[in-house]
């Protein structure tokens, strides 16, 4: 396997998380609702994950426990939220900073333990293709999962009528709730599914991109999802293509620090936070653009009248 | 089945404004006690260390004092921000880079020694502090760029900025190899407030200071008046003829300035040097002190103290019940959920209705 091959692969490794995180969390902000808690549920998803993989051995069941923690924690957020009309903002910080304590005290006792790694997917004669073998078909499953979610969002959002309908109770939560929608309930759906991808996001850095706990392992990738579907300007596909640029930006940094090229690593490993921020400037700078696709109600809160 | 129901009160509620951060402390303490039962340990033995025992002694009381002033002076930062709606969660990057601009003087011209220096560094910390925070200002002011995202990335770019530092061209030549600058020259270092009874310096005092200077502004000067009318309506601002960017970046240097103060107080104060581990979250923690003190100054102060004593409570709970310490993160986060949700009392009457189960509840 070369090189470039090799780098390839470990993009979609670093690419994917973001994706899954990212795409969740898409789906919130359609419905109106900012969550900014993505941070705290993808650590509570990556120590569950771990967890669990490791007192059942599978790293499947592992993965459905950081689904069902993460929507779960989610809903903390939700009833605060959707129930109690609180600041969407101040909860969301709130959820992070509530999943990076809680998911620290969790963690303790794995810390320093060896993990179970979901294999790459080997199909034979196909996986053994030359070059497009491992990148097409012998990666992690969870990565195919990524790109059916993605597809399956865009689809659910924007030719399904229940998409619409989500979609309308984000741009106009008023009208929706006039025309008999029931906003606060598909509210509560939308933010479940966001603190899902969330935890399978955060089981992901767990399970397959670093096999270990390690408190903090997110490393601010929560937010750089939320980054994400700002510069999506909330189209799934564009998430996919922001995330691959994430991860070509932070497995190139790693390259780089590997090969020595006298570049303190510490400006290296600031680079994909530097770039989120450059980014978010080319995107938000063009106010129009902004403005056209951003849900209307996104972050107000909704009480409904009698 | 039953559902919530929120009714809006005719005005807000001037009995739970008061009330509801202590209907959220206590609701953390029973929460609290229940996760201490979980894990194993007994909640009343547990609270008395964590809430009780830092109390009881002179010098833990100064240590609750070196704890809660950063605390103190980054929420109170933190209010006007979030009273005008501009979201900085990047305080501790403003701390972090306050006390890397405080430390140039006694790092790179250790021979420079008069009292002037402490002063001048004090200075510097601000600026720093303030020049960091103006970065998400500026690109929220001029690209309409996410103030939210773009403080926060800016955390980590100050913390791999300052580990550089401290393993790099600062690194003390004595050091062993450890990271960090070599200790600070005696004019370099915050005097103690009262040296005989325990180790609290001035940043404490500067702590109360801001408070009162920021509570003054907010509530009798017309720019505080400024800072509510923008971040509840910027409409009404504008038709009063304040600006909104002008705000902006009020609302960040007041608040990136504190937040440096708070750190090269803490470096030339608490630690005595630069190093690699300069902050315990300070700048988070923070955030939930500027809500539970519902942002006002003052209460701020009061808010500063309880949250500082959580750490000093973990600390004591981790050596006597043998309790991870890890658990003070997740009190402080519960806290804050609890807060937040209680300020809904201020606002709205909490109706409990009961729907019939064959319809499906409209809500």
């Amino acid at each position: 396997m070369g090189m470039f091959e090799a780098i390839l692969l470990t993009i979609a490794t670093a690419a994917t998380p973001l994706l899954i995180a990212g795409v969740g969390e898409l789906v919130v902000e359609r419905s109106g609702v900012l969550n900014l808690g993505v941070e705290g549920m993808m650590i509570m998803g990556a120590v569950t994950g771990f967890g669990a993989a490791l007192a059942t051995g599978s790293p499947w069941l592992g993965f459905l426990a950081a689904l069902v923690v993460g929507a779960l924690f989610s809903l903390l957020f939700a009833v605060l939220t959707l129930s109690l009309a609180t600041n969407q903002v101040a909860t969301g910080l709130a959820l992070t900073l509530l999943g990076l304590g809680f998911s620290g005290m969790l963690g303790e006792r794995f810390v320093g333990m060896p993990g179970i790694k979901l294999g790459n997917l080997d199909i034979p004669y196909l996986s053994d293709l030359p070059v497009v073998g491992k990148l097409v078909f012998g990666q992690d499953p969870i990565f195919y999962l990524s790109v059916i979610l993605t597809g399956g969002v865009a689809w659910f959002l924007f030719r399904t009528r229940a998409g619409l309908t989500l979609r309308s109770v984000g741009d106009n939560h008023g009208s929706a709730h006039a025309l008999g929608i029931n906003v606060i309930g598909i509210r509560y759906l939308a933010v479940m599914f966001g603190g899902a991808c969330a935890g399978v996001a955060g089981a992901y850095l767990s399970l397959v991109y670093t096999p270990q706990w390690v408190e903090n392992m997110t490393a601010g990738r929560g937010w750089i999802a939320l980054a994400l579907v700002v510069f999506a300007s909330w189209r799934p596909w564009r998430v996919l293509a922001g995330a691959y640029l994430f991860g070509a930006v932070s497995i190139g940094q790693l390259h780089a620090q590997a090969l020595g090229i006298g570049v303190p690593s510490q400006l290296l490993s600031s680079l994909p936070y530097l770039a989120t921020i450059a980014v978010l400037v080319l995107i938000s700078r063009n106010r129009r653009l902004t403005m056209i696709n951003t849900p209307a109600s996104l972050g107000r809160p909704f009480v409904p009248d009698r | 089945m039953m559902r919530v129901e929120l009714v809006k009160r005719p005005q807000h509620s001037a009995l739970f404004s008061a009330l509801s951060p202590f209907i959220a402390l206590g609701l953390t303490l029973v929460a609290g006690a229940i996760m201490f039962s979980l894990l194993g340990k007994n909640p009343l033995e547990t609270f008395y260390y964590y809430f009780i025992d830092p109390l009881r002694e002179m010098w833990s009381l100064h240590e609750l004092a070196i704890k809660a002033a950063p605390l103190i002076l980054i929420a109170v930062g933190l209010s006007v921000c979030y009273l005008s709606n501009n979201w900085n969660i990047g305080a501790e990057g403003q701390f972090i880079i306050g006390a890397v601009a405080g430390s140039i003087l006694p790092v790179l011209f250790p021979q420079f020694q008069s009292w002037i220096v402490l002063p001048l560094m004090l200075l510097m910390g601000m600026a720093g502090g303030a020049a960091y925070a103006a970065i998400p200002a500026f690109l929220k002011v001029r690209f309409n760029t996410n103030e939210i995202l773009t403080s926060l990335m800016l955390v980590y770019v100050a913390q791999l900025f300052n580990d550089w530092l401290v393993r790099g061209i600062w690194r003390n030549p004595q050091g062993m190899s450890f990271p960090g600058t070599a200790p600070f020259h005696e004019y370099a270092i915050l005097p103690e407030i009262w040296p005989a009874a325990g180790r609290a310096n001035w940043g404490f005092v500067f702590a109360l200071v801001a408070a009162v200077a920021v509570w003054f502004m907010l509530s009798k000067m017309l720019r505080g008046f400024e800072v509510k009318v923008l971040g509840q309506s910027p409409r009404a601002g504008r038709f009063a003829g304040f600006s909104a960017p002008r705000m902006v970046f009020f609302a960040f240097l007041v608040s990136g300035a504190l937040a440096g103060l708070a750190g090269i107080s803490e470096v030339s104060g608490a630690i005595g040097h630069l190093n690699e581990k300069l902050s315990i979250g300070y700048g988070f923690t923070a955030i939930i002190v500027a809500f539970l003190g519902r942002l006002n100054p003052l209460g701020i102060v009061a808010a500063g103290l309880i949250l500082a004593l959580t750490y000093l409570g973990g600390e004591a709970a981790s050596i006597s019940v043998g309790l991870s310490d890890k658990v003070v993160r997740a009190f402080q986060g519960m806290l804050l959920f609890f807060v937040l949700g209680c300020d809904t009392l201020i606002h709205y009457k909490i109706r409990l209705v009961g729907t019939p189960l064959a319809k499906p509840a409209e809500a």
